[in-house]
């Protein structure tokens, strides 16, 4: 089931499409032995915006960001960062991107310093240039007073913040994040939130993953779901939730199991629903009519929730 | 300043790493000098007369090889890590030659533990050793030295990017350490077993450490040293290839 929500549509002729795509994906296959993971992923991503891809583990987002930063070939299909071919160009496409991944990838034995200035030579800053963005990214990530510090005493927060400071050495115009967020405290998460919401201001493109609904609501400007290898959904957080109707009806009963069902915002329904319980003997200890969330968008695009499937990566 | 190849910028990293893990500098060289001391002090008066001479001056160059080998075998569990953490990952997705990582903990190692020998030596001289090499032999026994390592070395980094985990990553330093002890590192070929004869007359480890004792001695066997060079140039080549084959394997997964 492919629900597509775009007012433009996706893809119609090269013309139409949005001329700066920064990131764009076109029939995009990868299997590993007999399991597809990725069947046919397309779509594309303006220059600018901030791009959440969503979906459970297991559903093939890492193995697509690993595609789109030049780590694994696709089997097929094609994908273009800034008009370049990932295929042919690999080597220009790794000049205008980075990755932050789900495991910090900085050095442990070395000092925060002195990791951002090995990756600013490694980029072929001079020495003093190194050590001066090196000085500026700890400033602005808050780790200025653990730059002299091993990495090894990092706090995971901390390590997050430094990778993604890596990243950023050499100013790319798009940034990949995978998972960023996954397994860090709320403070952390709230101040990396903060973070890519300036990388955003600052004009660059931004891919994320994540299996959390409330990043992709609170981040992106257009959100993909994600959901064995193929995209089920693509469109803003608000289109996404408009698909589940107007409302979410949730019971509690006195069991203490919830029941959920949606609504397009009709009073009789709740009325039928509360009957119907109570013809059945079953006790209804509270009720709520909310808005939808994006928790039931992605129940009623997957028909599962979103947090878990069992042929994780 | 200007701006350093890939190579260089790794060659500091690994240094680096190799001057903040003092336990591992430490324990390779106290370890060769433990065992150096065990044999020269407790055994050292017994094997004397089963060497025909000063014992110091025959386990020498045994223990230098055994502490080139503990030391070279750490770039295994360097290797792996970076492999493993997710390091050599990131490189491959920049505008960087990823390869230069193995690189720079190669010839870090070569350093690192030619400087680790060369304590070892002097520990040894301490204990009695005592040299008649000419300049020029000295020469030779540095470049023997270094190529052992170099080879040994690359045959780590093959095995740290085939090993599965850090433990077997690990399990390469038992080679190191064990691998002399079937040679005439420590005793001369004739006072072994009969089965272990004919193996530790011919593998490279005794080679190099008959080079070793001949260049020491000044009295260089031109037909073993040159034995002892081609089996490192035979080794060298195959772990160099392998070592490249492994590292793109390890970029497909």
């Amino acid at each position: 089931m492919t629900v597509r929500l775009t007012r433009n549509e996706p893809r119609p002729g090269y013309a139409d499409r949005p001329a700066e795509a920064a990131i764009s994906v076109s029939g995009v296959r990868k299997r590993y032995g007999d399991r597809e993971v990725l069947r046919d992923v397309g779509f594309d991503v303006p220059t600018g915006q901030v791009f959440a891809l969503l979906g459970p583990n297991g559903a093939g987002k890492t193995t697509l960001i690993r595609v789109l930063t030049t780590l694994i070939r696709p089997d097929a299909g094609t994908a273009r960062v800034l008009g370049h071919d990932l295929r042919r160009e690999a080597p220009r496409v790794r000049e205008l991107i980075s990755v932050t991944g789900q495991y910090a990838s900085v050095d442990e034995e070395l000092t925060g310093l002195e990791n951002l200035v090995m990756i600013g030579r490694l980029l072929g800053l001079r020495k003093r240039a190194a050590t001066e963005r090196a000085g500026e990214l700890l400033a602005e990530f808050d780790l200025a007073d653990a730059a002299s510090k091993r990495v090894a005493l990092y706090s995971g927060g901390m390590r997050r913040r430094l990778d993604l400071a890596a990243g950023l050495i050499g100013s790319p115009p798009v940034i990949f994040l995978d998972e960023p967020t996954t397994g860090m405290d709320t403070r952390s998460r709230g101040a990396l939130w903060k973070v890519v919401t300036r990388l955003a201001e600052q004009g660059r493109t931004i891919f994320l993953t994540t299996q959390y609904l409330e990043e992709a609501d609170a981040l992106a400007d257009r959100i993909a779901v994600l959901d064995g290898g193929r995209i089920v959904a693509s469109g803003t957080a608000d289109e996404l939730k408009r698909t589940v109707g107007g409302e979410a009806i949730e019971l509690v009963l006195e069991d203490g199991t919830v029941t959920r069902e949606t609504t397009d915002g009709d009073p009789e329904l709740l009325r039928e629903i509360l009957n119907r319980h109570h013809r059945d003997g079953r006790a209804v200890r509270s009720c709520t009519v909310r808005k939808p969330t994006l928790d039931d968008a992605f129940l009623a695009l997957t028909g599962h929730g979103a947090t878990t499937r069992e042929d994780a990566r | 300043m200007t701006a350093a190849p890939a190579e260089l910028v790794f060659t500091k990293r690994s240094v680096t790493h190799s001057l903040r893990n003092i336990d591992s500098l430490v324990t390779a060289i106290v370890a060769p000098v433990a065992i150096m001391l065990l044999f020269v002090t407790v055994f050292g008066a017994a094997l004397d007369t089963t060497v025909g001479g000063a014992y110091a001056d025959y386990v020498t160059p045994g223990v230098m090889l055994l502490c080139a080998g503990f030391g070279a075998a750490l770039t295994a569990t360097s290797i792996h890590t970076d492999v493993s953490k997710g390091f050599i990952e990131r490189l491959r997705t920049m505008p960087v030659r990823a390869s230069g990582v193995i690189f720079g903990h190669v010839f870090a190692s070569v350093l690192r533990n030619l400087a680790s020998t060369a304590v070892v030596m002097l520990v040894a001289v301490a204990l009695g050793f005592r040299p008649t090499a000419s300049p020029a032999q000295w020469a030779g026994i540095a470049a023997l030295l270094a190529a052992y390592i170099l080879v040994f070395t690359l045959i780590a980094a093959a095995w740290g990017l085939a090993a599965a985990s850090v433990d077997s990553a690990g399990m390469f330093s038992f080679i190191a350490l064990f691998l002399p002890y079937l040679s005439t590192a420590f005793i001369p070929v004739e006072n072994l077993p009969d089965f272990l004869e004919g193996f530790a007359a011919h593998q490279p480890v005794t080679l190099v450490i008959e080079s070793l004792r001949g260049l020491a001695t000044g009295d260089p066997d031109a037909g073993t040293t040159l034995r002892a060079a081609l089996w490192l140039a035979a080794l060298g080549a195959a772990a160099t290839v392998l070592t490249v084959a492994l590292f793109r394997r390890a970029a497909r997964r």
